[in-house]
């Protein structure tokens, strides 16, 4: 059935990495700016204050720059399913493509329609609809994430289908469990909530800047005050959500745990390590060390992973080879039921071809026995199941250091303003100045976590990537990789130089 | 009442409403159209800002459109989305690109720091409204013409088109003059809606210069239409088509979309009735001094595209044939998501009046006002 070109499938991956980070540059300022935008306008419609319009002029403008390239980049991602997952959208475009359609239905033209209110509509409409427009606006953004992460959370844990031989594809069987799959539930408050917490950052990053020059003070002020009380509530959310979504994967996907924790042989009791260098010459099932060096908390893991002290977490050594004291079973046993299970598959296309109902009756119930271990039959090692340890396992940390830094910072902005005196604090400043980009990092290091912590599954457990792979040629796909790496930073320069401008010309600039 | 439905009838449905998306697309490339009409019409410093903000206004929605059909389709008939997407690569990728340029370059061509140039966004909104309305109107011509594609055992595609080794993965549908012509219809409809819409739009008063220029373009636009148009109608009554029969096999049949249209005289009604309410339109927005021509002309095209893309799908007739191996053609009742999938989908399509209701609400709210140069030429327009 597959005759894997692995470059294919590697460049294929680069180019969905590609296009998928370059989207959530723009995409989680757009969910977190929108709703602060709504913010500061509906406090100039309490108000009537026109200082407040000026910022919410002013705070929008950064916002549509940013909106258009977020939508450039998303309808690659969507098409991209079909032109280079075309097998993966036939497996399981039965569930996977009904969220998005529903996101198209519900959010995206919520967003289009009212977008156009938000930014032509000063002189056109009431100001109440104005505002309502603007409200619509975060609201239909935020209900895009919603969707797009059913579908992402279904990846991580496949829930609500079943196989069928027949169209050798996945069938959605139960829509509230796909939709209320707990995977997703943690990954749309955890995401939104973090996309909520860089807005804010992104906001104190101009305002110190604006400050640390001595321009558009007020502005600067009030936009900081806004933004900190947003920030610190959703950065408060944020570790909650996080902490849920670690759980859920320790739950879910073991093996991207123990990636995450550079943790090769399960434990106990296990500890968390805080901090740490991993030795990357490390392979599965050697006796190097995992870490070249390391400070452990003890027992933390255990916590956080299963939420009982003392509870086995396995490591990546037992997940692959198995650990029968602890009930673990390793890949290569799943593999001998996946090769079985795709035999068994195999057998009932052909009985079914020779017309043999009794044939393929009898390998339909071989293969009901194994199917749950179907993606394992791909594997070529059992190796092979294990994602990088190094780049999860630093994606992670940089993550967990960054959110843990975040409300600090915004409760020293918010007090410092609300004390009145930021604009002394020399010291707070260019922390402030920076936060934006730390922002960026630890969203991106989130992605990096979840996306290459499910390596080599693009399906988990059912479905490894070098099956969802279109059949292309290389050169095809690195062609368009190349003109996708191009023309989005040619965008993004743009984009940048445009902010930048808007950003030295300040508020009044209109 | 919807789970009542049976699964031929839920499939009837979907491809009917993914139809109707693609047709109010097609209305919607108005903005395409008239990207590629800016450096004809616009002369002036304002005549440009004008048709950029009239534009500018709306081309979310014709985006969002486009994105919704990808997604339809993905949800609905994702056979058709793996084998069509994956096998004609290049085509689907290039559309992509000029979406993606045009995405920008209203918000990007005024603003200070641009780093391009105005010029060059505009270049990219040309191109669009160009070589993007071709290519969708090529993909929409292999529905007729079919495709060079072969599904497996286990429905993965792999194309089968080389020209001197190397694999053309769709683009070879450009050498046919039937999917040409289909492409090139659209383009010069979509240029004819543009200035259709940008007449309504505008507050003409103070641009009596470019009202001129649309109004010639719109006829000189339909004048160029009408060959193509011609063509594309023509061939589609004397074409073998692709018939599927009772077990599922797949011939080549005499003209078979005029049976189809015999058979389906609705689709008919819906053909004739569109391309009289175009000339309507056009007539109207050309001689007549009418602004409002968009509004036939643009219920015309959704006629129209409703017949062009439901034609090939229903009575016995696949809708993606594939020329190199006519077994591996695709109907709507094998290329289908699950009954169950299906009928989850129509609760949610419930709510699509109610998007079209706040959509068509917004719009009039926002357009009850023309569009005049003061407002085109305000800091904040683009
Ligand atoms: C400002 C950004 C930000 C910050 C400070 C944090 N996260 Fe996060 N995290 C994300 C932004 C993010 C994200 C980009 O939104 C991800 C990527 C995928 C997802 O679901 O959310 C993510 C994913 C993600 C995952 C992987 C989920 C999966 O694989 O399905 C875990 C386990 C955590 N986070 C845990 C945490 C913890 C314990 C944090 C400590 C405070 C934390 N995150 C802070
Ligand atoms: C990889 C899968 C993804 C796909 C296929 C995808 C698809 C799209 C598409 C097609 C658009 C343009 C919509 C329009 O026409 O207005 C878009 C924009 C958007 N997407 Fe994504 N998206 C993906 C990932 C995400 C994620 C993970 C989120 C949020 C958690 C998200 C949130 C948004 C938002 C808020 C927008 C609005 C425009 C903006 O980015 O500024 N997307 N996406
Ligand atoms: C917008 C935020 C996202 C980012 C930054 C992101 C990042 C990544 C990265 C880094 C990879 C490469 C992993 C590897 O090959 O090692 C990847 C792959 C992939 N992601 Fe995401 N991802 C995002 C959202 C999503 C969502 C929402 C979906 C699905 C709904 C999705 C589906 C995929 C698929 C299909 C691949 C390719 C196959 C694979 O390598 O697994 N991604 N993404």
């Amino acid at each position: 059935m597959i005759d894997v070109d692995f470059s294919l499938v590697n460049w294929s991956r680069a180019q969905f990495a590609l296009t998928a980070m370059y989207h959530w540059i723009f995409v989680p300022l757009t969910l977190g700016l929108s709703f602060l935008c709504a913010f500061f306008e509906t406090i100039y419609l309490k108000t009537g204050n026109e200082q407040w319009k000026s910022i919410t002029r002013f705070w929008m403008t950064l916002f549509g720059i940013n909106f258009a390239i977020g939508v450039a980049t998303g309808i690659i991602l969507e098409f991209e399913f079909g032109t280079n997952w075309s097998n993966y959208s036939w497996m399981v475009g039965d569930i996977f493509g009904a969220p998005l359609a529903i996101e198209g239905i519900f959010a995206f033209f919520i967003e289009a329609t009212f977008f156009a209110v938000m930014f032509f509509g000063w002189d056109r409409v009431s100001k109440g609809f104005h505002c309502f427009s603007t409200w619509m606006v975060a609201i239909g953004s935020n209900l895009s994430a919603v969707w797009i992460l059913v579908a992402n959370g279904w990846m991580q844990n496949p829930v609500g289908m079943v196989f069928n031989p027949e169209t050798v594809r996945f069938e959605m069987e139960n829509f509230a469990a796909v939709v209320f799959n707990p995977v997703a539930v943690s990954k749309f408050t955890h995401t939104s909530s973090s996309g909520f917490l860089f807005a804010s950052l992104f906001v104190l990053t101009i305002s110190s800047w604006y400050l640390m020059k001595g321009k558009h003070l007020e502005m600067a002020k009030k936009s900081i005050i806004v933004a900190s009380v947003f920030g610190l509530i959703s950065s408060v959310f944020v570790a909650f959500t996080g902490d849920e979504a670690a759980f859920e994967v320790a739950q879910k996907q073991p093996m991207k745990l123990a990636a995450m924790e550079g943790l090769y042989i399960g434990e106990k009791g296990a500890a968390l390590v805080a901090m740490g260098i991993v030795n990357s010459a490390k392979k599965p099932g050697d006796d190097q060390e995992a870490f070249l060096f390391e400070v452990k908390i003890p027992e933390l893991l255990s916590l956080l992973a299963n939420r009982k002290p003392g509870s086995f977490v396995p490591g990546v050594d037992d997940l692959v080879y198995g650990n029968e004291g602890e009930g673990v079973m390793g890949v290569n046993a799943k593999m001998e039921k996946g090769q079985l299970a795709l035999a068994d598959l195999a057998a009932y296309k052909k009985a079914k071809k020779e017309g043999s109902d009794v044939g393929a009756a009898e390998a339909l119930s071989r293969f009901d026995v194994n199917k749950d271990f179907l993606g394992y039959g791909y594997l070529s090692t059992p190796e092979e199941a294990v994602p990088s340890v190094p780049i999860v396992f630093n994606a992670f940390h940089v993550m967990v250091v960054l959110g843990s830094l975040f409300p600090v910072i915004f409760a020293a902005f918010l007090f410092y303003a609300l004390k009145g005196t930021l604009t002394e604090k020399r010291w707070l400043l260019p922390i402030g100045l920076i936060s934006g980009l730390l922002g960026f990092l630890a969203q991106q290091s989130g992605w990096v976590v979840a996306e290459v912590g499910r390596q080599p599954w693009a399906i988990q457990g059912l479905m490894p990537v070098k099956v969802a792979t279109t059949n292309l040629s290389t050169t095809s796909v690195q062609v368009t990789f190349f003109m996708f790496a191009a023309v989005f930073t040619l965008l993004l320069i743009a984009e940048i130089s445009i902010m930048l401008k808007q950003i030295s010309n300040g508020p009044e600039g209109h | 009442m919807i789970a009542n439905l049976d699964y031929i009838t839920l499939q009837q449905l979907w491809w009917v409403l993914c139809s109707v998306v693609g047709a109010l697309f097609l209305f919607l490339t108005f903005v395409q159209g008239g990207n590629t009409l800016l450096w004809q019409v616009a002369k002036t410093e304002t005549e440009n800002a004008l048709v950029i903000n009239s534009l500018g206004r709306k081309w979310e929605l014709t985006f969002t459109t486009l994105v919704l059909f990808g997604g339809a389709l993905f949800a609905s008939f994702p056979k058709f989305y793996s084998t069509s997407f994956g096998g004609a690569y290049w085509v689907w990728m290039l559309i992509l690109f000029t979406f993606i340029l045009q995405a920008v370059s209203y918000e990007y061509r005024k603003k200070p720091g641009n780093v391009w140039g105005a010029k060059l966004y505009e270049l990219f909104l040309f191109v669009n409204g160009s070589v993007g309305v071709l290519l969708i109107g090529a993909a929409v011509g292999t529905f007729y013409t079919g495709s060079n594609f072969s599904l497996n055992d286990y429905n993965q595609v792999t194309w089968q088109y080389t020209l001197g080794g190397v694999n053309l993965r769709g683009l070879e549908a450009a050498f046919s003059l039937f999917n040409l012509s289909m492409g090139l219809f659209l383009v010069f409809n979509a240029r004819v809606l543009g200035a259709l819409y940008l007449l309504n739009n505008i507050e003409l008063g103070s641009v009596a210069a470019m009202e001129t220029r649309l109004r010639k373009a719109v006829w000189i636009n339909f004048l160029c239409s009408l060959p193509f148009l011609l063509y594309v109608v023509g061939a589609i009554l004397l074409m073998k088509g692709f018939h599927v029969d009772e077990s599922g096999v797949v011939s080549m049949v005499s003209f078979k979309y005029f049976f189809n249209l015999l058979a389906l005289p609705h689709l008919l009604i819906m053909l004739l009735g569109g391309l009289g309410l175009v000339i309507l339109g056009v007539l109207g927005g050309a001689f007549k001094g009418s602004t409002k021509g968009i509004w036939p002309a643009g219920l015309g095209t959704v006629l129209v595209g409703l017949c062009v893309l439901c034609l090939p799908a229903f009575n016995s007739t696949s809708f993606y044939p594939s020329k190199f191996d006519l077994q591996s053609s695709l109907t709507i009742y094998n290329a289908s998501s699950s009954q169950f999938t299906l009928a989850t989908m129509t609760y949610v399509a419930l709510a699509i009046p109610f998007v079209l209701a706040y959509v068509a609400y917004v719009w009039k709210q926002m357009d009850s006002q023309k569009l005049t140069s003061h407002e085109a030429m305000d800091s904040e327009a683009y």
